[in-house]
């Protein structure tokens, strides 16, 4: 981890992107990704971990963008909704009405992502655990566990861009 | 060729799983100002200082603005409300003071830093509390404030806003007729909408006076019209920009923030400002759900005919009205249910109160009374003992037998729809007329409870909508609505509509998803489950008049009279011989010949509705027609029950519901199913907690509970379509419907469950353990 002190220029690793960018030592990664990058695929929806809107990958690994320092993301690579380019749960979310207003669906489509490509073989109970982190107030969630189990039934969801590791922590 | 019943995917769906849609807060102009408030740490006061200078000192400060800049007064019912508090706070979390910097974080620091002085009065928390002689008064000005609609009925020197009445039949008689009365109270609490995204609102106003505004709304067009009347601007200066809405539930149906970042952008020279809640704003500044306090009374012969109802509401509207009065008065004129009852009387009293103030809610009020006559209905049925089904099967409101409404509406086929059909379909899905209590193993009980739900809108009675189309060169047209698309799918469901009437492929109508109110033919606002109705009727009406300029034209092109023409597949072509025929592409930017001279021009086709027959309800009997159609339902809840711990779980929850006419099967029932969710998370957990000061304790998303991913039941929902005559293609409401009858179906499965009476919730294991114990280990 880096350290820094009021404003300074960082390089973060943005959908395979190396980019540049100033952020002030209190700026959270989901402010960044949005107000300073232009990627406002990751919502706000609580800025306090509590609705998994912001979610965005951390090497792979879901995280909630605005639980992290822009500084803490330095030397990772970030994923987010943008870089993600016909990947299976995004299809499977279209098929299966995943979303009504879609506030919520970048965050449930990252974290639905890296379950599919993290425990392909995921169970129910492993499925809810995943997806408690995430809140979505217009569907009844049924339509988003027939999503994610369209994908995890194929056990196949190539289409990230950007170097992701699955190396379990 | 018809669209209408395909499961067409939204056309902004691929928008929505790229990321690429734009909410109101995605876009962000350089430049602009952030606006942040300070709130009221005291439910109920006179406020002595505001010390404001902290405040200027935090760098980048560029306004701090108290009430008093800008004293206005704002309802869309009783005008009792400034954005900004003036002399006194009414509830824990008004705004109290504005502060405009460079920086969301400065302006934040800022806001903090500002001191506020009150000198404390006694609170009302409840609505019982506000009814006490002597209760102290949130609004000692009652009787002067103006009122925007003419009935409603605040009476002045108490906490009353509104009382509505229904008065229908003869009650001695209705009592007399009786050989069983069953009666119980309920209470519901206040909560909150939850939309994912919280409001948000930008402002500008331009030197020429002309005021820009972005919102995350249900109602741009309300925005403008509001903002025009209570700053006394012209109406056409103000252009208010709305992308999709990120939910919304009711909760951004009223104009609120907008207030704020008018007078923030006015405070600073009419730079362009961005006033963005947090959630804890969300939930505790802005407005929510009212609470309810009932009483009913129900009576019935040893039959099961309902002879007689006495309803009585104290409606929690917290410290100002809002909408909370129509609320009330839409409990009283739908508190039978579907049900025939010949006597009935209703007091409905709207109350003000020191709690957070309210708004529209998804179900408008129906979700209260429905909660309240459902569960006493199941009262009935066991003093009667007789089975719930057929109770509710026994009185269901129907066409042809002479049944009418609380309002004294006369029932028609049209006007509710097959109520008896949905009936007896639930009981496919979850068995209804069968043992509804069964222990299935050791500490384990299997139970099962059902409610009939109803609604129909409590619009204005003038209320309107329109529709524009315009043509493409390629045949292909762009539909303009002002209707909002906060995640109903009504934008897709208006092109199925239109793709049907102009018979086209429907990836050929594209639909503007923003709504501008300088180009968007105004909408009343995108509430009350009335958008398909009414936009589907103007856009009926568009389509008309853009088929007549079509034909108009073919028929000079194909040289025969328009009534021998038809459309179809991109084409105008005579009856007798479709082979002769003009290609939209080649008309509807006009038509050239081949020497080259030209006829026609553009076809732009315009349709507009207005709201037919609905009437000012009476003051002292409530006759009078509120809305068009209802739309009738049943729903039904299966829970296992841990009869050792007290625990639950849902298992099955169905829906059936007379929608008319299913546009779109797939996005009714997922609206549906959602409303489903949202009822049940407000049958089982949700509900604000207040603190001894008032305010709210679980004003986050870790502390108020929703419904998570993992806890919901198995879904079913069937629908039945008995048309509507005044809706499109005989389409009924149904947005909101999914609600009405969760927490009153659940709180029926656990009461037989549990063998104590749930007549409040949220129900969750600790309530049942207080009640079976008495709170005792
Ligand atoms: S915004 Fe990050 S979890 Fe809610
Ligand atoms: S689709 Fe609206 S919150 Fe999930």
């Amino acid at each position: 981890m880096m350290q820094l002190c009021g404003t300074d220029t960082i390089e973060l690793e943005v959908n395979g992107e190396k980019r540049k960018v100033t952020v002030r030592a209190a700026d959270t990664l989901l402010h960044t990704l949005r107000e300073k990058l232009g990627l406002t695929g990751a919502k706000p929806g609580c800025e306090n971990g509590d609705c998994g809107a912001c979610t965005v990958l951390l090497d792979g690994w879901p995280i909630k963008s605005c639980l992290m320092l822009a500084a803490e993301a330095v030397g990772h690579s970030i994923t987010t909704i943008e870089g993600l380019k016909n990947a299976p749960m995004q299809k499977a979310f279209f098929e299966n009405w995943g979303f009504q207003c879609g506030f919520c669906t970048s965050g449930f489509i990252m974290t639905c992502h890296a379950l599919a490509t993290i425990h392909p073989g995921a169970d129910d109970d492993t499925m809810a655990d995943w997806l408690q982190s995430n809140i979505c107030r217009c569907t009844s969630y049924e339509e988003i566990q027939n999503a994610v189990k369209q994908v995890l039934g194929k056990g196949d969801s190539s289409g990230v861009q950007g170097v992701v590791s699955m190396k379990e922590k | 060729m018809t669209a209408i019943g395909k499961d067409v995917p939204r056309k902004e769906a691929l928008d929505k799983v790229t990321g690429a849609v734009k909410y109101n807060d995605d876009i962000n102009e350089p430049g602009l100002l952030h606006v942040k408030m300070a709130t009221s740490t005291c439910a109920h006061g006179i406020i002595k200082s505001i010390d404001v200078l902290s405040a200027w000192n935090v760098p980048g400060v560029r306004a701090v603005v108290t009430g008093d800049y800008l004293p206005v007064m704002t309802g869309s019912v009783i005008k009792d409300r400034p954005p900004i508090a003036i002399n006194k706070v009414r509830y824990y979390g008004e705004p109290v003071a504005i502060v405009v910097a460079d920086t969301e974080h400065e302006a934040q620091k800022a806001a903090n830093s500002i001191k506020i002085e009150y000198s404390p009065l006694p609170m009302v928390k409840s609505p019982k509390e506000a009814l006490v002689k002597g209760a102290p008064l949130v609004h000692e000005k009652l009787g002067e404030y103006k009122k925007a609609i003419d009935d409603v009925y605040p009476a002045a020197g108490t906490n009353v806003a509104d009382h509505s009445k229904i008065r229908k039949g003869d009650m001695d008689k209705g009592w007399s007729e009786c050989d069983v009365i069953v009666e119980g109270e309920y209470t519901m609490p206040k909560s909150d909408h939850i939309a994912m995204e919280t409001r948000n609102v930008r402002v500008k106003i331009d030197p020429d006076g002309k005021v820009y505004v972005s919102s995350s709304t249900q109602c741009p067009h309300g925005i403008k019209d509001t903002l025009a009347t209570v700053f006394s601007l012209n109406e056409g200066d103000i252009i208010v920009n709305a992308p999709l809405v990120g939910g919304a539930f009711g909760g951004k149906a009223p104009v609120n923030l907008e207030f704020i970042a008018y007078i923030a952008s006015r405070a600073v020279g009419g730079r362009q400002v961005k006033l963005a809640n947090t959630r804890e704003e969300d939930i505790a500044t802005s407005p929510t759900k009212i609470g309810l306090e009932a009483k009913v009374k129900l009576g019935a012969t040893r039959d099961g005919i309902l002879k007689a109802l006495e309803l009585k509401y104290f409606v929690d509207a917290g410290a100002y009205s809002d909408t909370a009065p129509r609320m009330a008065k839409t409990m009283a004129s739908n508190g039978t249910g579907p049900y025939n009852v010949e006597n009935v009387f209703c007091d409905a009293l709207c109350l003000y109160t020191n709690n957070p103030y309210s708004t529209s809610f998804r179900g408008f009020g129906n979700m209260g009374h429905t909660f309240c006559m459902e569960r006493t209905l199941d009262k009935l049925a066991v003093a009667l003992n007789m089975s719930p089904f057929d109770l509710r099967l026994k009185n269901a409101i129907s066409p042809g037998k002479g049944h009418t409404s609380a309002t004294q509406v006369k029932i028609t086929k049209s006007n509710t729809g097959d109520l008896a059909k949905c009936i007896y379909k639930i009981n496919e899905l979850i068995k209804l007329d069968d043992d509804l209590r069964v222990e299935v193993a050791k500490d384990k009980v299997i139970a099962r409870g059902m409610s009939c739900i109803w609604k129909t809108s409590a619009s204005n009675t003038d209320a309107i909508s329109g529709a524009i189309i315009v043509f493409n060169k390629d045949g292909s047209l762009n539909l303009i609505v002002g209707v909002m698309e906060i995640g109903s799918g009504v934008k897709t469901g208006l092109a199925q509509i239109l793709a049907d009437k102009m018979n086209m492929e429907v990836d050929q109508i594209h639909v503007q998803m923003p709504v501008n109110t300088e180009s968007s033919p105004k909408h009343w606002k995108t509430v009350a489950s009335m958008s398909t109705v009414m936009a589907g009727r103007a856009v009926l009406s568009a389509a008309d008049d853009a088929i007549r300029q079509i034909k108009d034209l073919g028929s000079i092109v194909l040289r025969v009279d328009p009534s021998q023409l038809e459309i179809g597949g991109g084409k105008v072509y005579m009856r007798s011989d479709p082979d002769n025929y003009v290609e939209f592409k080649d008309m509807v930017h006009g038509f050239k010949f081949r020497g080259g001279n030209s006829i026609g021009g553009q076809i732009i086709g315009k349709g507009t509705y207005i709201m037919e027959n609905l009437t000012i309800l009476d003051r002292e009997t409530g006759k009078g027609r509120m809305g068009p159609a209802w739309t009738v339902g049943v729903q039904a809840v299966e829970v296992e029950y841990n009869t050792k711990d007290h625990t639950y779980k849902l298992v099955k929850a169905a829906t059936v519901m007379d929608i008319g006419k299913i546009v779109n099967p797939k996005t009714a029932k997922g609206v549906v199913m959602g409303g489903m969710s949202m009822g049940l998370g407000l049958g089982s957990r949700e509900g604000f907690l207040y603190g001894s000061n008032g305010g709210i304790l679980n004003d986050s998303l870790r502390t108020y509970k929703v419904m998570r991913f993992g806890e919901q039941p198995d879904y079913m929902v069937e629908f039945i379509e008995t048309p509507a005559e005044d809706g499109p293609y005989g389409a009924r409401g149904l947005g909101e419907h999914g609600i009405l009858g969760m927490p009153a179906a659940l709180a029926n499965a656990l009461t037989r469950a549990t063998g104590v009476e749930l007549d409040q919730v949220p129900i969750d294991a600790e309530l049942i353990w207080q009640l079976k114990t008495g709170g005792y280990v």
